[in-house]
Order: C-alpha cells, then structure tokens, then sequence
C-alpha cells in the first residue's frame, strides 16, 4: 500500500459540513427567538393551569398589563402606579378610537401568581372605569400533569 | 479605465473567501443563543366584565341559581376554606368533579353549560394563583389533549377591601 506523503501545500479543511450544521442552529434559534418583550417580563411569575392553552388566534387590539406582587402595574415595560394608569389608558382609548373599529379591545392581565386577589381586582376595576370589559387573564401552560 | 479580463484557461478553480461568511454566520449565532428564553406557552382566560350590572330581564327557565365560589384566605394569602353555595370543599379537586356533576353532557344553546354563571367571591389578600385554580377547575378539564368546556361565564363579585394594618 503506497503512503501519501505530506505535500508543502497548506492544508484546507472541508468547512462544508460546519456551514451547514451552523446555518441549521441559526435557522432552530431564530424561528424560536421572541423579540415581543411587551408580552414577557421577568418579574411576573405566572400562575400555572392545564388549561392554559394558547389561543388559536391572537387577539385583535391586546394591551397587556402586568401587575407584580407588590401590586405594581407594568405597562408598555414601565412602572405605573394604579393611580397614574388612566392616563395611559386614555391614551389606548383614543388609539383605539383612531382606528375606527367596533373590536372591543381586550385587557391582558398578567398578574404574579402571589399577588393579592384584591389588587388584580382593583386593576380590573381602574380598567372599567376606562371603559375596558373585556379581560384575559394570562396563565402559564402546566406541563405534565 | 480598464476592465480586467481574466487571463489564462477558464478551469482556474475560484475560491470564495470563507472567512468574513463564517465571521458573521458566528457572529448570528452568538446573538441569537443569547436572546434564546425558553417561555412555557401561556393561554387566557377570557372574563367579560362590564363596569354596570346587567339589567334584570325575565327569569329563565333553564338559568340556575348563581353559583358563588367563597375563598377566604389566612393572612400569608393561603386559601382557608372554599366553598360553592354553602357547600364545603376541601379541594379544587372536589369541586370540579361537583362542577362536572351539576353541568353533565349537555351541550349546546341553552343547555346548562352555556346558561351557567360562577362568580368568584375572594378575600382581599388572597394568592391571584388559587384564583386561576378555581376558574381551572369550574372552567373546564382536558380529556385526550383536548379541552372539554364547563362553566364559560366567570365573573369576580364586588371586590373586599384591603384589611386594615
């Protein structure tokens, strides 16, 4: 059997092969990849539920409001005391308004699974007062179970 | 200006320079494990709460009597007792079989799934997680990865005020 013997020429590696499998990885991460940080916040630990399932079509004017356990509003990734929401959701009203559409829109709320019953209802009701009926509150799918 | 031709034979094997791809295709990579958050789905529960009470219209027939879930709640905000209408449970558990005993198989327009109402009384500073436990179990329970419907309509009752200290 004859050996090859090592030429002075520089040695290529085929980088076919890790171009594909790196292309493949960027492909899995960015179809995974949520840019929607309106709809996450780390603060907010969601209660869990089996039937959290995600809906099967998004809702049509969503305005998600996150409420944390010390009774905090987070609103568009600021802190809002219960007091100073109105204002903003006057402002969504008259977003809303602009828009001209009978779509009611639905208030998410995304409240810590802690937080007092009584605080989610005050928040409830601070968006009644603004006119805002219909609500979703957000859970978390419970998995194996 | 002259335009360079290529010279030569045309089996002269042009190499593409791999280094600036692979610089960024990393570059990509990197970003993208780094904003990568693995979130659990999340699903609604959808609540239609107008701010004045509806008008009283004609008793029906077919419409229960309001069922009241009561949660009273300790001072940490763990659940003490729950009840529905005066009946005792000791567990969310107890109460969606209940729940499921009262609705039966029935479906349809104006059957007692559709007409049935639950409104949800809680102390103040009761965990908004034995909330979603209870809207859970009154809501409905999956059978065979699908989702099979209870009680729809849930409403919170006027809520308590904060307890004083």
């Amino acid at each position: 059997m004859k050996i090859k013997k090592a030429s002075s020429k520089i040695l290529e590696g085929d980088l076919t092969p890790m171009i594909d499998m790196v292309f493949q990885l960027i492909a899995f991460f960015m179809v995974l990849v949520n840019f929607n940080q309106d709809e996450q916040n780390e603060r907010i630990q969601l209660p869990e539920s089996v039937l959290a399932k995600p809906p099967d079509s998004p809702l049509e004017f969503p305005i998600t409001l996150h409420l944390t356990k010390e009774g905090t509003v987070i609103y568009a990734g600021q802190d809002v005391s219960m007091s100073g929401l109105p204002a903003y959701l006057a402002q969504e009203r008259a977003t809303l308004a602009g828009k001209q559409t009978d779509e009611e829109a639905t208030v998410i709320i995304r409240a810590h699974r802690d937080t007092p019953t009584g605080k989610v209802q005050e928040l409830i009701k601070v968006c009644q007062e603004s006119h805002f009926e219909k609500f979703a509150l957000r859970a978390k799918e419970e998995v194996g179970n | 200006m002259k335009l360079r031709h290529s010279t030569g034979g045309g089996d002269e094997k042009v190499e593409l320079q791999m280094t600036p791809m692979i610089d960024i295709v990393f570059q990509l990579l990197v970003f993208f494990i780094m904003t990568f958050r693995i979130a659990a789905q999340e699903g609604d529960f959808n609540i239609k709460m107008p701010l004045a009470a509806p008008k009283e219209g004609l008793p029906d027939d077919l419409q229960l009597p309001p069922m009241k879930v009561r949660m009273t709640a300790d001072a940490n905000g763990t659940l003490q007792s729950l009840s529905l209408n005066e009946k005792t449970f000791r567990e969310f558990k107890d109460l969606h079989e209940y729940i499921i005993s009262i609705i039966g198989d029935a479906r349809g327009p104006g059957s007692v799934q559709e007409t049935a109402e639950v409104e949800l009384d809680c102390d103040y500073n009761l965990k908004y997680e034995h909330v979603v436990e209870a809207i859970t179990a009154v809501s409905g329970y999956v059978e065979n990865e699908r989702v099979v419907k209870l009680i729809e309509k849930i409403k919170f009752s006027s809520p308590k005020s904060a307890p004083s200290g």
